[in-house]
């Protein structure tokens, strides 16, 4: 077996060290009424990487991958151009094949990138401090609700109708074991975000209010306005960015009064990969550092006044705490962040905003375009790369009949929102800097085909 | 391979043999290489993408969203990023360059074939929400891997969504949660070892039980009996960790299910450790309703730095039912299907919702599977069995100058586990582990399992060939020997690691979490300094 460095000559010796006669000595703790005699049967056996590759290679070729297609498709996950250099880097041995940065001293490329990562991310939500990644945005969402309860002493969290509806689900989920009170504001087909209701439903008892920018359906709240009714009645802001490439364009929501903000960091440097791994990024005031969920890296001195970095305030974690941690996470993203912080760097503060206004652009003439198929109106006042068209009918069956025709076109909301009817119309379709003239043209004339 | 220096390290070198004290003009000293923040390189102008120019300005209706200046993000060129990231990454010790013995860590050799396969466009560059029909071989994926999950460990489901083991963790408790509650029952306490990973009681404590901790016998097993006297109605569940993270086979595993059973409770199995038995011991035969399986553990995906890892959880008869959306499932026309809440309907009406947005982790699941189908059924045997051999060769070449306290009671499983009892006074297991770094490789995990003093839990991995092992040992054993013969250059070390031990006090104490100095502000030494201009 290729992977498997000892020879039948090695095992012997060792197994001689040892003073084992056979390598099943070694087990003999295992009852001998659960010990295997054989390989598991019904499984095969191993194969060459000829082989396997032939078999997966199988398995992918049954996917309609987004490049070979007129794509659209966004709700929480965008397909951006990821630069050749970002892939090469990740693959250094140096970092694929590293542990969690717990011997600092040998681990300070790890760390320097994370506090770099941190950097980061506290600058692009204008946030204070960031920590070292969350799985995704979905469970930085539900850390993000944990972290304003311990803060504020209050367990009433309001989730905007426009927070993507898997994150809300994943929150009530959770909230249904901890028993804390989840206020989730019905969704509507309309032109705003519900910063109205949202506003509405704040109450004294109100830990915080989760707000998605922008939200699930491309539209863009007024987090100002919702910072200060909260923080009016002591609660606090949670702000869920899901298209980070979007705070290139439109203000950080840490400068609007946002007091944690939570996000998915696919979009810059992450591959689509049919939902995971991703990345949650996690900012938030420096007063809560202590509260933070989830590995913070640090600056420091070695012995010779060296500057370097460790991981910090662990007793905030579960390897120290255990039942009395934050949370209970230990892996996080690392490779993902790592990704992440090299794709930011290859473009700068002025390449995002650039990149920002070029999807932008984009979403404009897709916008423009599918606005002239006849029965298909246009939901939003405002969008960035992604908006909600109304359709004349279930727009599952329009998403379906478009696959048909080998485009990829967008996001039904009957989907993402199976309960509620009043939206199943609803289209959600994207625009990144991928999309070319010509997708858009095709994506228009077989919606129009679809719904003739 | 280099011959094992017997002698041991000879502290004077490098400190002050010849060229002690010199100082180069640059900072680097030969391969040694030291990089500057991006922060610090950077500027906010610069750009290593060439982007399209926008055709127009932004909408009206987005104008009052608009931000007044572009984020203060430090930009660099291609060959400048290339440089900055590959200077960084010469700073990190990692599998490729030598063992990284890391107790319960198991950071075995990534195959590069899983890397290639998890970047297939037809995996790699495809949305988690295309339609179903065009995703088709991205849900075969998941299903062809847990099915393989479900063989192997004798379970009758598995829940793939969880991103990492502590999560895998919470997904079974909740699953016991909901079984629980679909019985009418509260039972609001889970016993956890107190051998257990952090993570255990942490999860526990996350998934809203309270905590009370089993002890361990003085032969490093669970106290089957102290457990038994815990159970009672108010029980939920244990969790018990096999192999246990003093690297042994609990070999009461079967006793405990039953008592814990019959008292009405769950028993999760932290499955952190499951490389050591795979292929040779199913967990579904010993009583076990829930496990997670560390992907990026037993089944080689990348640890990354720190993720991400992926968490499947397998599960009995008995929690099946509970497992949370999404999943798979193959339909009576041979296809595999996508169940999600918009097609649960009733057939799932049990399922305790949702982990996750989108599916789980499949770029960890392609590799995963291709680990898996490379070695089959007979080669993920004779993993469990070298990892098991490695660590006994380990374990009986050390255990002379280093107390293997648990090593009396017969073999280990796949890690072999110390103590620093019997060094020269003053002298630790912090000691061993920053000698280790100097020798040229990763220390082994240290002061964990928190029942043993001073605890070194070394892992080799099956990956590790036998000369690899010996070079090892031998840098062991020289330790060992240096620090009961009290050799003070130890305290000090790691010598020549790109840094010396850092000060973990200061860090905590007035933490500096992000950047805070001035764009462009310099990093090396101006020209002027050295007479340039």
């Amino acid at each position: 077996m290729r992977y498997l460095p000892l020879t039948p000559a090695d095992r012997a010796e060792m197994l001689g060290v040892i003073g084992a006669d056979t390598v099943d000595d070694l087990f003999v703790d295992v009852p001998a009424e659960a010990r295997l005699s054989g390989p598991i049967e019904g499984l095969p056996a191993h194969a060459s990487e000829m082989a396997v590759e032939r078999h997966m290679s199988a398995l992918a070729a049954k996917n309609l991958s987004a490049g070979t297609a007129p794509f659209f498709i966004g709700a929480g996950a965008y397909r951006h151009h990821v630069p050749a250099s970002v892939d090469h880097l990740i693959q250094r041995g140096e970092f694929l094949t590293a542990y969690t940065p717990y011997q600092p001293e040998i681990a300070q490329g790890t760390l320097q990138v994370l506090f770099e990562f941190q950097t980061q991310v506290a600058r692009l939500f204008g946030t204070d401090i960031a920590n070292a990644s969350m799985y995704d945005g979905s469970t930085a969402c539900w850390e993000a609700i944990l972290m304003a309860a311990r803060v504020t002493r209050k367990d009433r969290a309001v989730l905007s109708s426009g927070l993507h509806p898997h994150y809300a689900e994943v929150v009530r989920t959770m909230a249904k074991f901890t028993e804390d009170d989840i206020v989730s504001l019905k969704p509507e087909l309309v032109a705003e975000a519900d910063d109205a209701a949202v506003i509405a439903a704040i109450d004294d008892k109100t830990s915080c209010v989760v707000v998605q920018y922008p939200d699930v359906m491309g539209r863009i709240p007024d987090l100002a306005a919702i910072a200060d009714a909260a923080h009016a009645k002591g609660a606090l802001l949670v702000a869920v960015v899901t298209e980070p490439v979007a705070l290139g364009m439109i203000e950080a929501p840490g400068a609007l009064g946002a007091d944690i903000v939570v996000g998915e960091g696919q979009s810059i440097g992450v591959g689509l990969q049919f939902g995971g791994p991703y990345l949650g990024l996690f900012g938030c005031r420096e007063k809560f550092v202590r509260q933070m969920p989830g590995r913070l890296c640090g600056q420091t001195v070695d012995a010779e006044g060296k500057r370097g970095f460790v991981l910090t305030l662990s007793t905030r974690e579960q390897h120290i705490r255990r039942e009395k941690a934050t949370s209970n996470i230990c892996t996080n993203s690392g490779l993902c962040a790592l990704a992440f912080s090299i794709h930011l760097t290859l473009l700068g503060g002025e390449g995002l905003a650039q990149l920002a206004a070029v999807n932008h652009d984009k979403a404009q003439t897709l916008i423009e375009r599918l606005a002239k198929v006849p029965g298909v109106t246009v939901l939003n006042d405002a969008y960035f790369n992604e908006a909600t068209l109304v359709l004349p009918r279930d727009a599952r069956e329009v998403v379906r009949e478009l696959a048909d025709r080998k485009v990829l076109g967008g996001v039904s909301l009957g989907r993402l929102f199976p309960e509620d009817i009043d939206l199943h119309n609803g289209l959600l379709v994207t625009a990144t800097e991928t999309v070319t003239d010509e997708d858009i043209e095709t994506f228009a004339r077989e919606l129009e085909g679809v719904l003739a | 391979m280099n011959a094992v220096n017997a002698s041991g390290w000879r502290p004077q070198m490098g400190e002050a043999g010849e060229g002690a004290g010199f100082k180069t003009a640059s900072g680097d000293y030969g391969l040694m290489l030291e990089e500057a923040l991006s922060f610090e390189l950077g500027s906010s102008e610069k750009c290593g993408v060439d982007l399209d120019k926008p055709s127009r300005p932004a909408a009206a209706g987005l104008s009052k969203f608009l931000r007044k200046s572009a984020p203060a993000l430090p930009g660099l060129t291609e060959p400048e990023t290339v440089r900055h990231y590959t200077r960084l990454s010469r700073q990190n010790y990692a599998i490729d360059l030598g063992p990284f013995p890391l107790g319960s860590c198991t950071m075995k050799h990534n195959p590069r074939l899983n890397e290639k396969m998890a970047r297939l466009p037809g995996f790699a560059d495809v949305h988690p929400l295309q339609p179903q029909k065009t995703v088709e071989g991205a849900l075969e994926v998941i299903e062809q891997l847990a099915d393989w999950l479900i063989t192997l460990t004798g379970m009758a489901s598995v829940a793939m969504s969880p991103k990492a083991g502590a999560h895998g963790e919470l997904c079974g408790l909740l699953c016991i949660r909901a079984a629980l509650d679909a019985r009418g029952e509260k039972r609001d306490v889970v016993l956890v070892p107190e051998s257990a990973h952090g993570t255990n009681p942490a999860t526990a404590a996350f998934a809203g039980f309270k905590v009370q901790s089993i002890p361990a016998t003085p032969e490093g097993r669970v106290d089957v009996e102290a457990l038994k006297a815990k159970l009672g109605p108010n029980v939920a569940g244990v969790m018990i960790t096999n192999p246990n993270t003093c690297g042994l086979f609990e070999p009461e595993m079967k006793a405990i299910g039953d008592a814990v059973h019959a008292a009405g409770g769950y028993v999760y199995c932290d499955g952190a450790n499951f490389n050591a038995i795979v292929g040779k011991v199913r967990p579904g035969d010993l009583g076990v309703d829930a496990m997670h399986i560390n992907l990026h553990k037993t089944f080689s995906t990348p640890h990354g730095g720190g993720g991400p890892g992926a968490g499947p959880v397998v599960l009995s008869e008995a929690l099946a039912p509970f497992a949370p959306l999404p999943f798979v499932s193959r339909g009576d026309d041979g296809r595999v299907h996508l169940v999600e809440e918009e097609n649960a309907g009733e057939g799932h009406a049990q399922a305790f919702g949702r982990m996750v947005a989108f599916h789980g982790q499949m770029g960890m699941f392609t590799r995963a599977l291709t680990y898996i189908l490379s070695h089959g059924a007979d080669g993920l045997r004779q993993v469990a069995e070298d990892a098991v051999l490695n660590a006994n060769y380990v374990l009986r070449s050390c255990e002379d100058l280093l107390p293997a306290p648990f090593a009396k009671s017969g073999p280990c499983m796949h890690e072999a586990l110390f103590s620093d009892a019997g060094l020269a006074e003053g002298f630790s297991t912090l000691d061993i582990a920053k000698g280790l770094i100097d020798e040229g490789f990763h220390p082994m995990t240290v002061y964990f399992p928190l029942v043993v003093k001073g605890a070194m839990l070394v892992e080799p991995t099956e990956t590790e060939s036998k000369a690899g092992l010996d070079r090892f040992i031998g840098s062991l054993r020289s330790l060992a020997q240096r620090a009961k013969d009290g050799d003070q250059s130890l305290h000090s070390a790691p010598h020549f690691a790109p840094r010396r031990r850092l000060d973990e006090t200061l860090a905590a104490r007035k933490p500096v979490l992000v950047w805070q100095g001035t764009p462009g502000e310099p990093a090396t030494p101006s020209l002027s300094e050295f007479g340039g201009s």
